[in-house]
Formats: structure tokens, sequence, C-alpha cells
């Protein structure tokens, strides 16, 4: 709000933005990080009565505000349908679209983006009613289908069911609202999203209980953050925001030992803490930016745990998010 | 001028004035178009650097990629392999599928309460002021949302549909008929009872599913008799006319048409033997096979803009009745025509000529509005273009632009259409 | 024909009074009989007509009275008072859901603590439009200078906390910006340049008015009055009142529905005179770019025009700017709104007689005299009901900013359609039911004051496409108004 009147006066002196390039720049005058987010889905972004936001997604964007500022508080959270996120990103509306966005290549290339990491390795899964007693994805012959607008689910749906030979009637809604809505009133038998997704929106249903979410996955969806193409300096920020979260976890770095952390003699730790090296300011931020990320919101475990994990309503197991040291995906590309 | 004393001064050459009201509007004119084509160039530089930096692809080449999404409600044959020009064309008919009902239902509503609200009796006249009230004071995405979330909560699942067997109507007018000796008419409807045992119109939360008809090479003949009933109905009423230009006889013009236009099409269809039969539809896993099924999407957002519109055009319709002056009502009284003809060949005429403007816009706003469909999920132009493709392409500017071109498109066809209209029942003043 | 007022006889001929006493009318078109049979049941037709009326009645009527009152729960704390199985009868409405719901129904996510702004927007609002509604009440000059100049800037000032710390005014790049320096808020460099700028502009306007006829002390005594004004609104913005900052994602509600319509009437009001001015300019050039824009924005639905405002006009600007979501949508309502206003007020000059044009250049008005003292007091003076009409079709078309992702009124009630918390069989319909009474009290006051002329429209003597010739017909062709 406080650059409204600078906006109008903007609008009234048009000029134009001689290859006006730099993100970073423009944020820091700015003072906030200006963050898409979803609308509303536990566990990833989703707001409080007070508009309070929440999720693993936010707390990237928090992150990324706290490498920047020192203050993870300095974001701006804009609530984004699937269907309108991209040109909200691509108009410049948003600086980073944290949003479960599934990371494909025609979003990677024609749709000029650069996705920044896997926040979240999922797939897409489906969610049913308990009473019709189903056992795969493939008893789903001929049903109506929920599902949201803009995203891979209403693509893979298609490809899935056809590959297979079965008919089903797709109902495309644009919010996750809306969609949970139709589904809950009974219009269609099953919703189908990414299984993390469906744990959240399971909560949202009248009677959690009396739904299922079926065992198959019928596709890699893996969400992370993105930018726009052009700018590499931010991106180069966003992706290294990424890798310091799960470092951090793997030298095992926490909100609540960084501080002792910071006189670790271990170099790796030195490192990714700054105490050797400027590898903040070779992203365009202080050199002490992944204690500020790690001491006020976390490494890449303690977010998934806070927002995600066992203690959580939704209890997601870590599956495929785990660590690569211990068997699972999530690998962080050495800070050297 | 005339004045002696008075010499026009010899035409000089125009003296070169800062007050020169050709000077003034050159100047207006010159900074509006500098500045107009300012704007359109900062604009449009704007967005090329924009775009440019960004990589991001261009131009219409699109519409020929395969879209891979399906659609609930397409009028031709679309399947996800299909183009997003396909799509997009699935999407501008489901758009004037939804206006064109939604303007017919609410001209004969509105037109019904609009002539209510002046009626003299007073519990009909206070039920559809308070219609007028209700409907034009509640938003139109309120009243899709309510006519799409309340009613869904109301119907049942697929498997406890309502469901309305045809067969004891057909029985019915079978035995009508056959009370009244046309035998041939009643053995049709005894034929269709046939193909409908049991209950075949179903009601349930996936919408209303019918049996669709199936129609038999002979059918053709039946729709060209149609036609020529609607020739040779055309044809009377002019013959009809001259004549009581000519002798002031008058002809039952109306009835003979209908019975034209109603019974060549049933004479027709009983010389060929009744060449139609009936699908109906039945339960089979999830949901109906066979039939015809009407969404809950577009019946939600057909009512909503129907109910919501008619409120505007009735209020028209009732103020154009209102300003045909009395007289023209009782001069037509003291003709001795009763109330009905005088509504109809006196009052309605000349009404006419005051509600068509506004009825345009009207028509204009239940196109506009369908777009509102994308709040319950129908697909219509603006969720299949510039949502679900423009969110899969990322052509946003190409996408916008095309779909207002369409819009303003429909806009200025209808427009063009009423005005047509409006000059032909529009007072020519000699 | 009154009698009395019959002139005296002239002729013998004619009789001096009436002179058969006059017969009261028959029983059958007197008192209740007489009544209820023109009214109710006076043929077959009207009694059927009567006895549906009737039915429709007893059909909506009781239902909805026991819905809502008899059967409503009225107390409770969550969804199990709501629940027939718990409470053991059939339930209607479930009202603590809207209590649950009223803080966000009427603030959005606006913060606790400063709620009391929120309130005393919504108290001066209605004391400044109050009065203003009553043609009794004095100082209506006055009054309309508080609620249409100074109540918008205090509204902006409160709800978004101001101090907006200005660093540029139109001079940014020039090296001005570095000037150092700030007081309560101020910044040095901003008002330097905005000294500047203001002298450029009277030096501009002492060149060119000439051009348009004026004397030049006058222009520049315009131009210095109109940046005066400017630099208050300015100032008053500009300025660290001590306010919390509040964003306005954070407003939502009640307070969005109504900071969207009023904005949208505020601002389209001038730019629809201009408009409808410009489209009947006999400039060629100021003509068509009129028309174009107006037909333009009347042609295409809302909701396109929110996404392109609200999602792709950063596309179109130059980096740097970035603007907030809110005005982004505020500035396609308002470019939406000017192009209906334009014709709402265009009816209104094409129903002034041309004599008074004339007349008025028969006087030696120049053009813009002309109008400023004679044809537009006269025309907006004819398009009120237009006028209310539209902002009763902008108070609904807020709805739509929901798709676009800001929570009005309607949107913050859908999205708690959804809190598990408050599932009930019944919390869906009590959600509408609000709602819709909401919606159907703001969209009839200002019907009104309004109402007495649009109620009983008066017979035009003709109708002709574009141009009428009496109030009705305008209000009428108002009717239409907005939508998207």
């Amino acid at each position: 709000m406080k650059r409204i009147l600078c906006a109008v006066a903007g609008l009234i002196a048009l000029g134009v933005g001689a290859g006006h390039a730099a993100t970073l720049d423009d944020v820091k005058a700015r003072g906030a990080l200006n963050c898409g987010v979803t609308q509303g889905l536990p566990g990833f972004s989703n707001p409080d009565d007070k508009g309070n936001w929440t999720g693993i997604d936010v707390d990237f964007c928090r992150a990324v505000a706290a490498a920047i500022f020192g203050d993870a508080t300095k974001v701006k959270f804009s609530p984004l349908s699937a269907k309108d996120r991209f040109t909200a990103l691509q108009s410049g509306g948003i600086d980073v679209l944290s949003r479960n966005t599934t990371w494909t290549m025609s979003r990677d290339t024609t749709l000029g983006f650069n996705f920044a990491g896997v926040m979240y390795y999922d797939g897409q899964g489906f969610l049913v009613r308990k009473s019709l007693n189903l056992k795969s994805v493939k008893d789903l012959a001929g049903a109506s289908i929920c599902v949201q607008t803009g995203t891979t689910n209403e693509l893979n749906v298609g490809d899935y069911f056809r590959t297979n030979n079965l008919k089903y009637e797709l109902i495309a809604f644009a919010t996750i609202d809306e969609t949970v809505k139709a589904y809950d009133s009974g219009r269609c038998d099953a919703f189908t999203s990414d299984q993390s997704q469906l744990y959240s929106v399971r909560l949202k249903l009248t009677n959690a209980n009396d739904h299922v979410v079926l065992p198959e996955v019928i596709s890699k969806e893996p969400l992370g953050p993105l930018v726009r193409h052009g700018d590499d300096q931010w991106f180069d920020l966003i992706k290294w925001t990424y890798f310091v979260l799960l470092n951090a976890e793997e030298l095992g770095v926490t909100s609540k030992n960084v501080d002792e952390m910071v006189n670790s003699q271990n170099p790796e730790i030195k490192r990714l803490l700054g105490s050797d090296g400027k590898y903040g300011e070779a992203v365009g931020v202080p050199n002490d930016w992944v204690v500020k990320i790690v001491k006020q919101v976390g490494n890449y475990g303690e977010i998934f745990d806070r927002n995600l994990g066992p203690a959580t309503p939704l209890a997601i197991n870590r599956g495929l998010n785990k660590l690569w040291t211990q068997g699972g995906l999530q690998y962080g590309m050495p800070v050297r | 001028m005339t004045d002696a004393r008075w010499s026009e001064p010899a035409p000089t050459r125009r003296r070169w004035s800062w007050t020169d009201p050709a000077l003034r509007s050159a100047v207006i004119q010159i900074a509006l178009g500098i500045a107009l084509i300012w704007l359109a160039w900062s604009f449009f530089a704007n967005a090329q650097a924009n775009l440019a930096r960004q990589g991001i692809a261009s131009g219409f080449g699109f519409l020929d990629n395969s879209a891979g999404f399906g659609i609930t409600q397409t009028l031709i044959p679309y399947s996800e392999s299909m183009s997003y020009g396909r799509a997009f064309l699935v999407g501008l008919l489901n758009t004037l599928l939804v206006a064109f009902l939604g303007i017919i239902l609410a001209t004969i509503l509105g037109f019904l309460v609009g002539v209510a609200r002046l009626s003299e009796n007073v519990v009909i006249k206070a039920l559809a002021s308070a219609y007028v009230e209700v409907t034009r004071n509640l938003p139109p995405l309120f009243q899709i949302l309510f006519w799409y979330l309340a009613v869904l909560a109301a119907m049942p699942n697929p498997r406890q549909s309502w469901g309305f067997g045809l067969q004891p109507l057909f029985n019915f007018l079978a035995d009508s008929f056959a009370g009244i000796g046309l035998a041939p008419v009643s053995s049709m409807f005894r034929a269709l009872a046939g193909d409908v045992a049991g209950p075949s119109v179903f009601v349930n939360n996936r919408g209303l599913v019918v049996p669709r008809p199936v129609f038999e090479s002979g059918f053709v003949w039946v729709v060209v008799a149609f036609f020529v009933a609607i020739v040779a109905s055309f044809l009377i009423a002019r013959w009809a006319k001259a004549r009581q230009l000519a002798t002031g006889q008058q002809f039952p013009v109306f009835w003979t048409g209908f019975g034209l236009i109603v019974g060549l099409p049933i004479v027709a269809c009983f010389a060929l033997g009744v060449p139609v039969t009936l699908e109906t539809p039945h339960l089979q896993g999830f949901n109906f096979v066979g039939g015809i099924r009407v969404i809950p999407e577009f019946v939600s957002l057909l009512l909503a803009l129907s109910i919501y519109t008619a409120g505007f055009i009735a209020e028209i319709v009732r103020a154009g009745i209102l300003a045909v002056s009395k007289g023209q009502t009782e001069a037509a009284k003291s003709l001795g025509l009763r109330s009905g003809p005088t509504l109809r060949l006196v009052v309605i005429p000349q009404a006419m000529r005051v509600i068509v403007p506004p009825l345009t816009s009207q028509y204009l706003n239940i196109t506009k509005n369908s777009t509102l469909g994308v709040a319950v999920g129908y697909p219509d132009l603006f969720a299949i273009f510039a949502g679900t493709t423009l969110n899969q392409t990322g052509q946003a500017i190409e996408i916008i632009a095309i779909t207002m071109a369409v819009y303003l498109a429909i806009s200025i066809l209808t427009s063009a259409l009423m005005g047509w209209y409006n000059k032909r029942v529009a007072l020519v003043e000699r | 024909m009154n009698t009395a007022t019959r002139p005296a006889p002239q002729a013998a001929f004619v009789a001096p009074k009436d002179l058969r006493p006059q017969e009261p009318a028959p029983v059958s078109n007197r008192g209740i009989y007489g009544w209820s049979r023109a009214h109710l049941f006076g043929s077959v037709g009207q009694v059927l007509l009567t006895l549906l009326g009737i039915l429709v009645v007893y059909v909506t009527i009781p239902p909805l009275l026991k819905f809502f009152i008899f059967d409503a729960v009225w107390s409770g704390a969550g969804r199990d008072a709501c629940l027939p199985e718990k409470i053991g009868r059939p339930v209607g409405a479930c009202w603590p859901f809207i209590y649950a719901k009223f803080n966000q129904i009427l603030y959005g996510f606006y913060p606790e603590s400063e709620r009391w702004r929120v309130n005393v927007v919504y108290f001066l609002g209605a004391a400044l439009l109050a009065p203003l509604l009553f043609p009794k009440v004095p100082y209506k000059r006055l009054n309309a200078l508080a609620f249409f100049g100074v109540y918008p800037v205090v509204c902006f000032v409160l709800l978004t906390g101001g101090n907006l710390s200005f660093n540029n005014f139109l001079l940014g790049g020039t090296g001005l910006e570095n000037i150092a320096g700030s007081f309560a808020g101020l910044r040095l460099s901003y008002w330097v340049q905005f000294i500047i700028v203001t002298g450029i502009a009277c030096g501009i306007a002492a060149l060119a008015a000439p051009v348009f006829g004026g004397s030049r002390r006058g222009a520049v005594n315009g131009t210095l009055s109109a940046f005066g004004i400017l630099a208050l609104v300015l100032l008053a913005m500009d300025l660290d009142f001590g306010l919390q900052e509040v964003e306005t994602r954070q407003w939502g509600g009640l307070l969005v529905t109504l900071v969207i319509a009023v904005t949208g009437i505020v601002v389209s009001l001038p730019l629809g005179i201009l408009l409808a001015l410009g489209r009947r300019s006999n400039l060629p050039l100021v003509k068509i770019s009129s028309i174009v824009f107006i037909e333009f924005w009347r042609g295409v639905p809302l909701i396109t025009v929110l996404f392109f405002a609200t999602y792709m006009l950063p596309l179109f600007l130059p980096g740097r700017f970035t603007i907030d979501g809110l005005l982004r949508a505020l500035v396609g309502v308002a470019l939406f709104a000017s192009a209906y206003m334009a014709e709402v007020v265009r009816g209104g000059l094409q129903a002034i007689p041309k004599g008074q044009y004339e007349g008025a250049q028969a006087m030696g008005l120049r053009s813009g005299l002309m109008m400023r003292l004679v044809i537009l007091p006269q025309a907006l003076k004819l398009v009120i009901p237009g006028i209310v009409n539209n902002f009763i079709g902008l108070f609904k078309d807020t709805t739509l900013v929901l798709i676009v992702s800001i929570f009005d009124l309607l949107g913050i009630l859908r999205a708690s359609f959804t809190d598990p918390s408050w599932a009930t069989p019944t919390t869906l319909f009590t959600g509408f039911g609000f709602a819709g009474l909401v919606y159907f009290v703001f969209c009839l006051i200002p019907k009104i004051r309004s109402s007495p002329k649009s109620r009983r429209p008066r017979r035009p003597s003709r109708w002709n496409w574009s141009a009428s010739t009496n109030g009705t017909a305008i209000s009428m062709c108002c009717e239409i108004s907005t939508s998207p």
C-alpha cells in the first residue's frame, strides 16, 4: 500500500523500463518480497482467521525475506488460484511463486519460468468416499471427477483415463474452495489432486472420516518455487535459499542451535553460515544470510515437521522428501 | 450588411490569432493524439520488453497444439487430443447456448412479470413487485452461487435419483387420442410408451437426464414437413392480411398456422411409421449412460441469469406499457376492442418502441454475465479459453485479446440486430 | 371535470347547475365488495390468478419464516449447536455461524487492534451521507464538499495508515531525489520536486491560456489552486500520523465491498462526464477516441477487465512500478464504471432542449462556461436516478472481485462455507440468507431518495433510440446500467 501513490504517479508518467531486470533491487527498494501462494491449503499456504499465513510454501518465502532483509516478516503474500498464478508471475505482480507448482518442461521453457528446486516431491492421487468401497483408480470408470483448473492434475487425469480406455467426466473449477465444496456436496465421485493436497483437503470436508485417499499415484508432481526468466541473480538467490535449507538440515544446523553453530569449526558449516567465504554476497545478500534464515524460519526438516509432520493434523510421512542421506530425494548442492 | 454606410472590409488574409478556434481544436487534438500514441507505444514497448526478457512464447501458433484437458459439456465432438482452437470453439458454443436460452427465458419471464405488475389483481401485483425487488437487488454472482450450491445440496446422488416415468404420460396421451378417434396418433404414443418402460427422466446432483430421441433415416421428411408448414403459414398470413385490407374480413391466421406447424409434421410422422425411437438413460456404475444430460452447472447458471435479468426486463416492459398514452387504451375500448386485443393490437406495438432499446442492453448483459459461470465450473468461453488454455500456454496477451474481441463482436452483433429491429418498430414520423 | 371551475354559463340553454342530484356509485363498485371485485375476484380468470398468488405466498413465506426464525438456532459455540441430531429438533438457520464470522464479514483480516479505524470510516460515512439524502437539511454545499472531497482522503489515511513517505514527484532520476532531509514522514526531495513541477505547470498554463481564450493570470491562479489542493491531499497522505500501516490484503468483507463501490462511483462520475462531453465534441479525434473507449468497456465482461487489471497490467508498465492489488482492481472497476456513467450522462445531455444551448450561446458564453453553468447542472439533475442505478449496479458488481482473489462480503462468506468447524446442513443457507439481506438492504437504501422519480414513470411523448425528452426514459435507460 505504501507505494500506491508512487504507482499512480507512475501511471501518469508512464515510461519504458529500459531493460530493467534487477528483481532483487526492486524488492530491496520496495522493502518487502511479493510472494504468490495458494488461496488456502493447510500445510502449504493457509491463512488463519486473522490473516496470518502458515505452510511450507509460505515458510520458503519467509526464508527468502530473511535472506534479503534479515527479517522473515517482510513478505506480502498474494493468494492466487491455480489458473491465475502464471499470469501474475509473468506480469511481475509477484517476485516469486511458491504455490505447490509442478515443475514441467513447458512451464520451465515456453511459459518463461525457472524452477528453483523441489520443496515437495508429490504424486497425483484420488480422494473418494469410503462408502464406495473402491480399491483402485481403475474402479472409477464412468465417474465424475472434480479437479482444480489450470493444474497438471487436469491433464494427467485425461492421460490416465484415456490410456486405460476408461470413460470419465471432468468438472473443472477455478479455485480450490469451489472444487472442495462441489465434491463435498456430491457433484463428483472423486476429487483428484496432488496427494499432499488431498490430505489437507480432506480436513476441509464436512466429515473427514467418510473419505479416503486411494493408494495409487498416477503421476510425478515435483512441487517447487519458481521465478521469471531473465534475471539470473534473482534465480540464483531463490535456488540457493532452497539448497541452504537442505544443507542446514544435513549439517544439523537448526533454529535452536544456529547461534552456537556459528562458532563451529566444521568447514562446511563455516561456509554455510558465512563465517568463511562470501557466499551471501555472491547472491546479493549479507553473508550471514543462512544464520538469519535458519534462526527465523528453521531448516528444511523443521519447516516440513512444523507444517506437514506427525505433530500436525495432516501427519504426512516424509517419504521421498527425506534427505538423500536417509534414502530420500532431497539433495542440497554443496556451498563451496 | 445591407446598410449603405457599412462597407464590409475587404477580405484580407486571415490574421493569425491565439484565439482562433481552428488553432485551438488543432492544439487539443494534436495533444490528445500525442498522448494516445505515447500511451499505446509505451504499453506496447513495455510489454514487448517484458516478454522478450522472460522468453515467453508468443504468436497464435498455440491454437493448433493439443489441449489435453477434458470438458464437461461439449456441443460439438471434442476430446482431449484435439487442439486449443477446438476447445475455444467448444467454449464459445457453450457461451452462446447459455446466453441464447437465457435471453429467451428472461424475455418470457420478464414480460409475464412486467404485465403482472400492472395487473388489477392486487395479489398478483404484489407478488410481481416482490419478485422484481428481490431479484434486481441481489448480485448475479450471488444468485448463481445460490442456485448451484443450494440446489446441489438438495439433490440426491445418482443412485437415489428422483426418477419420473414418461410411460404413464404417453399412455394417457394415447388413450385420449384414441378417445377422440385419432387412432394413428394414439398408436404413435403407444409405440413411444413402449420405448420407455420404467422411469426415464432422472434428477440428481449430476444434473437432469432425459431420453434421447434417436432419429431413423425417414425422419428427415418430418423435418421437411415442418419447414413446409412454416412457409405455408407465412404465405397464408400474407394472403389473410391482403384480404383483410381489401375486404375487412378476418381470417384465423394464428390457429391455422399453429395447426399446420404442429399437425403437418405429425401427419408426416405417421405416414412414415414413426421413424423415431427413444434411448432411455440407465444407471451404470457412477453415472447415467445414454440419454441427454443437462449438467447442474448449466442449469444453475441459466436459472440465475434468467431470473436476475427477468427482473430488469419486467421493469422495462412495465415502463414501456405505461409510456403508451392512456388515450390509446381508451380509444381502443371505445372502438369496442376487448382487453386482450387492446393489449395485443394497440398497446404492445407502441410499447415496443420504448422497450426495445433498453432490452438490447439486457440481452448484452446476459451474454456478458454468462462469464460468471466460471464461479461454478461451467465450461464457457471465459473458463475454457481465458482460464484453462491461458494457464496451460501462458500466452496471456493473445488469449485475453481474443476473448475480449469475441465478446465485443457478440455485443456489436446483438446491438446491430436489435438496432435493425428497433428501426422496424420505431415510429415513422412524416 | 370539476363543476366549480366551470365558467359561468353564457347562454340560456346551458343549465346553471347539474339538474340531477349525483347518485352514489352502485354497490358493486363501492366499499370492500367493490374493491375486491375490482382487484381480486372480478372474473373467473381473476379468481384463478388470486388463488394462484395466494398459493405462491403460502408455499414460500411460511417455510422461509420457519427456517430463518422459528426453527433457527440463535446461540451456540460451534457446529454441534446446529446439528439436528445433537439438539434433537429440526434446525433452521444457524445464526451462531454468522456471529462467529461477523468480524470477518465486517472487516476481513483487518488487525483487531486497528478495527476502530474502520468503524470511524463507517460512522463518518453514514454521518455525512445521511444529511445529504434529505433535501431540507441546510449546508448542502459544505456537506457535499466534506463527503466527496475530504472524506475520501480521511478514509485513505485511516484505512491504510497514510505515511506514504513519497520519494519522487515526476522528477525521479534527475538527481533531485538525492536531496536529503525529512520531517514527520515528509521527505524534502519530494516536496522540492513538487514545487518545481508546480512552477513548470504554471508556466505551461500561462503559455497555453490565450489559445483557450482565458487570461494568463486566471490560468496561473487556477493552476496554483489546483496544485494547492493536490498538495493538501498529498500532505495528508504523506504525513506520519502514527497510525500502523494496514496492507490492503488484510482488508476484506463489507469494507472491501464498500471501498470498491464508493471509489468506483466517485471516480467514474467526473470521468464519465468528461467522456460524455468528449463523445458529443465536434473535434473528430476526441469524439472517436471517446466512442471507442466507451464502447470497448461496455462491450467486454467485467471479469475480463478485472483479470486484465489484476494480473496483466504490470506487464504493460515499466518494471519498477508495483501497484497494490486492490488498487489494480479499483482501476479496472473505475474505468469500467466510467464508460457506463458516460452513457448515463450523455442521456442527460441529450435531454436538454436545444434552446438551452442556443440561449447560452446567445448570451455569449463560451462552450466551457456554457457546459458548466447551463447544461451540466440541468443534465446532471435529470440523471440522478441513473447515477443511483449505476451505483447499485456497481455495488452488486463488486462481488466479481472474488474471482481475482479479493475477498469481499460474498467471498468471505463463501470461504467460510468450507470451514469444517461450522459444517452443518444449514450453514450454506444461513450464509446466503444473511448475505442476501445485506445486499438487499444496501441496494435499497440509495433508492429511498430517488424513488419518487423512478417509481412512477411518466409517459414520454415519443421515444427515440438515443435521445429522450424526459426523465423517465432516462432513468429507464439507466436501469440497464452497469453489469459485467
